[in-house]
Order: structure tokens, then sequence, then C-alpha cells
């Protein structure tokens, strides 16, 4: 039992200071003068919201039953050319982001103009879509599966290249150590000291881009950049909507397939 | 054989760790040095592979400054000088064999290296050595499968696939139980031996030291401030080299 004497000398515990607590109200008043700021810009239209359940139903009418007849005759090429720009794509983007990444890495390339430049092309790359890239694209190599496989790699060099680099860094430096006193010269110190640190990190980023790239070459289509979102492109500007449930599924099919995929390999290969 | 003239090295200016250090290292023998931590015994031995690059002083080995040579020159150098190290520094998840095999990096090309085409001879005295080590058989082990002392095994036989003419280790058995840092020193001791390598090991306990050594070298505050045979490390020495007494009794 506590004496009177005790509960009177118990400090005052907060978890907040005062000015903790004024900054976390400041912070809430911010957040909640965002979102209505946000509603309010995005004009919202009530009769068109109240209505969106009844389009929604007809739009489902419509597609529903999928035609399967147009699977081998349109869909069926189409989702192998998004399969190939994904796969071509991936590939690209990872030949070119490796020495990028390299030269990213402070501990492997120890000159901080160097660095720096190297992740200013990576965040180059990243900071444009891909569909910007490939609208980029068609407009020099003309519209087709080229124009969004070259899209698809520009996109993945920035982030396979700044993943890499970071696994480059977080490298262990004792091994390298060991190599440079036995005399290694760069290169071997590359294969034998980094390239088995870094192996399982580099084939995890360069599955998980792969499966990123096959969901993005879906897209990629209705910026004229080949691929099954042509297909689905062509399907929606003739209101075949039969047509359009089709490739949705064959999109969604393919997604999952590529994430099986991915998780089957990582476990044998990781 | 090895010959350090006035090295002194200072990580911030005006700061130094280690302070015109004169030393020499005879063509056999184990020579030990002993100090309290973080007076630069580690940047000693690191200092003479030019892991840590020296600010000023001589490393006259075989003929040559190693103070004075950089790119090729260096590299070359090195390979001559075997290194083993506290935490093993192995690529944890190469082979025991490949592990082996790149102390000969200094030796093969890169693209052969790469290409795991070692010359046959280097395998062979990889296997040999393996043998030599107690590790027979372990060749196509994973080096992160390995124990600490294993582990050590395949440190000191990579350092000794080199055909080094120095043996550098830095603090080789810090890291391990007593049964079997005692172990690890003996192996590298036979081995040092049995190829005439001379070592210039450091190490903080005492009696290891003593028990394997032909020479000790007490440093404190970034000077050497002992040099003898291990009869002559009395109390007073160690006393001196540590500060204190009453942790001797």
């Amino acid at each position: 039992m506590a004496s009177p004497a005790a509960i009177r000398e118990a400090p005052a515990w907060h978890r907040f200071t005062p000015g903790q607590r004024l900054a976390r109200f400041a912070i809430t008043l911010a957040i909640v003068a965002a979102i209505v700021a946000s509603i309010r810009s995005i004009e919202v239209i009530p009769e068109f919201l109240v209505d969106a359940p009844e389009q929604m139903a007809d739009l489902l009418m419509r597609m529903w039953p999928p035609d399967w007849s147009h699977y081998p005759s349109t869909v069926h090429e189409a989702l192998m050319e998004t399969i190939h720009i994904a796969s071509l794509g991936t590939l690209l983007a990872l030949v070119m982001a490796l020495p990028v990444g390299v030269l990213a890495a402070h501990n492997l390339v120890p000159s901080t103009p160097v660095n720096l430049a190297a992740k200013l092309v990576l965040v180059s790359s990243r900071s444009v879509n891909s569909l910007v890239w490939a609208l980029l694209f068609v407009g020099i190599f003309g519209p087709g599966a080229l124009a969004g496989t070259l899209a698809i790699a520009f996109r993945s060099i920035g982030f396979v290249g700044k993943l890499f680099g970071e696994a480059l860094e977080e490298a262990q430096p004792g091994p390298i150590e060991a190599l440079t006193a036995a005399g290694a010269p760069w290169v071997s110190r590359m294969t034998f000291g980094y390239w088995p640190q870094v192996k399982p990190a580099f084939w995890s980023i360069a599955l998980f881009r792969w499966d990123i790239n096959v969901r993005e070459s879906a897209v990629l289509g209705l910026v004229g950049a080949g691929g099954i979102g042509m297909a689905l492109d062509a399907a929606m500007n003739l209101f075949q909507w039969d047509r359009v449930a089709v490739i949705l599924v064959a999109i969604f099919a393919i997604v999952v397939v590529a994430e099986i995929v991915v998780t089957q390999v990582r476990q044998r290969v990781i | 054989m090895l010959k350090l003239v006035r090295l002194s090295k200072s990580y911030v200016p005006g700061k130094p760790v280690l302070t015109g250090i004169d030393l020499e290292i005879a063509a056999r023998g184990i020579t030990a040095v002993i100090g309290p931590s973080g007076t630069g015994k580690s940047t000693l031995i690191r200092c003479i592979n030019r892991l840590v690059e020296p600010t000023s002083g001589a490393i006259e080995f075989e003929g040559s400054d190693l103070a004075r040579l950089s790119g090729r020159g260096l590299r070359h150098a090195r390979r001559h000088i075997g290194m083993v190290f506290q935490e093993y520094n192995l690529v944890e998840r190469l082979s025991v064999m490949e592990n082996l095999l790149s102390g000969r990096l200094g030796y093969v090309s890169a693209w052969r290296a790469w290409r795991r085409r070692f010359p046959d001879e280097d395998v062979r005295a990889a296997l040999d050595l393996l043998d030599v080590v107690g590790l027979a058989g372990f060749a196509d082990r994973r080096a992160d499968a390995l124990s600490g002392g294993q582990r050590q095994r395949v440190g000191i036989a990579r350092a000794v696939m080199q055909g080094p003419r120095l043996l550098l280790a830095d603090e080789p058995t810090s890291s391990l139980d007593p049964r079997t840092s005692v172990e690890i020193m003996q192996l590298l001791a036979d081995v040092a031996r049995s190829r005439g390598i001379p070592v210039l090991v450091n190490m903080h306990d005492v009696e290891l030291a003593k028990r394997f050594a032909d020479r000790i070298v007490g440093m404190s505050g970034g000077r050497i401030v002992f040099d003898g045979p291990p009869a002559s490390l009395t109390d007073d020495v160690l006393a001196s080299i540590y500060g204190g007494e009453d942790w001797l009794h």
C-alpha cells in the first residue's frame, strides 16, 4: 500500500511534451485540410456517383458471357507478345543496369561525382513512367513491340540499378579485404568477393522486376507499344465488351502465372 | 626480410596511432605483438600489406619499399604476404575449395578465375593443404556451413595457398574458444615452421603468445616498449605494457 506521501511525491508523467502535443495536433489538422482540399479539387459530380452502380452493372452485363472464340484468333498472340516484351525488356534492363549499379556503389567506385552521375541516370529512369517511355519510343520507332520492349527496359534500369547498387554497398567488406591482401585484381575482387555476396539479391531483384514488367507491359498497348493492351484498346474502341472480358481474364491469368513462376524460381535459386 | 623504418600512422591528423615504429622481422620464427586494446597492433599489421595506408615511414620487404608501391606493383608484392584475419573473412557463399583457390587470385587471370579454370597444380596444392589443416573431404562444403575453428583453418590454408614469404595474422584466435585457439595457433606454427615462413601475429592472449612465439613485441600507446624472447616477459614488463599491476595477481 502506498503512503499518501508517496502518492504526492510521484512525479507527473506524460507521454508527450506540450511541444510534441502541439506538433501532433498541427499534423492532424494538416492531414484533414489536405483531404478536404483534394476532394474539392477532383470535383465529384454527385449525379455520376449515384449512377455508378447502375453503369457498372450494365457494363458487366455486356461483358457476360465472355466470347472465348476471340482467344485463339486475336488474344493469344497479343498475350504471348506481352510476355516477350516483359522478358526481353527485363533482360535488356539487367544488362544495362549492372554497370550503372556498380558505378553507383560508393564502396566499389569511391568517387562521389561518379556515384552521383550514376544515381542521376537511375533516378531519371525511374522518374519517367513506363507509359511515358512508351510514348517516347513509339514516337521514335513507330508503334509496336519494339517500342514496348525499350520502354520496359528503360523504366526498369532505375529500379534494378538502384536495388543492385544498394546490395553491393551492403556487401561485407571483410572477404574483399582478404582478396585485396592476396593481391587479387579488381575484376577478380568483383567476381570472387562481391558477386557471391550479391547474387541472391540480384536474382531476387530480377525476378521481382520481371513480375512487375509482365503487369506493366499489359497496359503499354494503350499507347500503341504492342502487347495485349493493344488488343484491349481495339476491343474497347469497338465496344466489343465480350472480347474485353476475355482479354481481362487473360491478363489476370498471366499475372497469376507470373506470380507462381517467380515464387517457384525464387525458392529454387535462393 | 621485413624491416619497418619509422613507420607512423594517424587516422586523424595530430592523433597518431603508431609513432615511429622500427621493427625488423627475421626470416623465420613467430613474432607476436601484444599490447592493450586500441594501441595500434592491428593498424601495425595492416600497414605492412597496405590494407591501411601508413602516414609516413618505410616498409622494406624483399628489397623494395612497400609504402611507395601502387597499382600492379603493390598487388604483386601483396601476393607474397599471406594474411589471416580475426573474423576469418572467407567468402561465405563459396565452397571451401573456392576459398582456398581465392588465395591464387593474384596469379591467375580474372577470366580464368571467373570460369574456375585454376591450374591443376593449384587445385592439387589446395587438396594437399586441406589435408594438412585437417579438413580433408571438406572441399565442396560451403564456407558458411563450417564452425569457427574450421573457418580459421580455411583462412590459414588460403593464406598459405599464396605461397607467401611472410604470414601476417591479425588476432587469429580472438573469435575462438580457448581450446580451439590453441589448436589454431599450433596449426599456424606447424605450417609456418614446416614451410619456413616467418609469422607476424598480433594477439591479446599473453599466455598464448608466450607459448607459441619465439619473440614478443610489446606495444603501448602506439610505440614499441618491449622486444625480446618470451622468457624475459616478466611481470614488471607486463605492467609497463598494460599499465597497473593489480590484474597480474
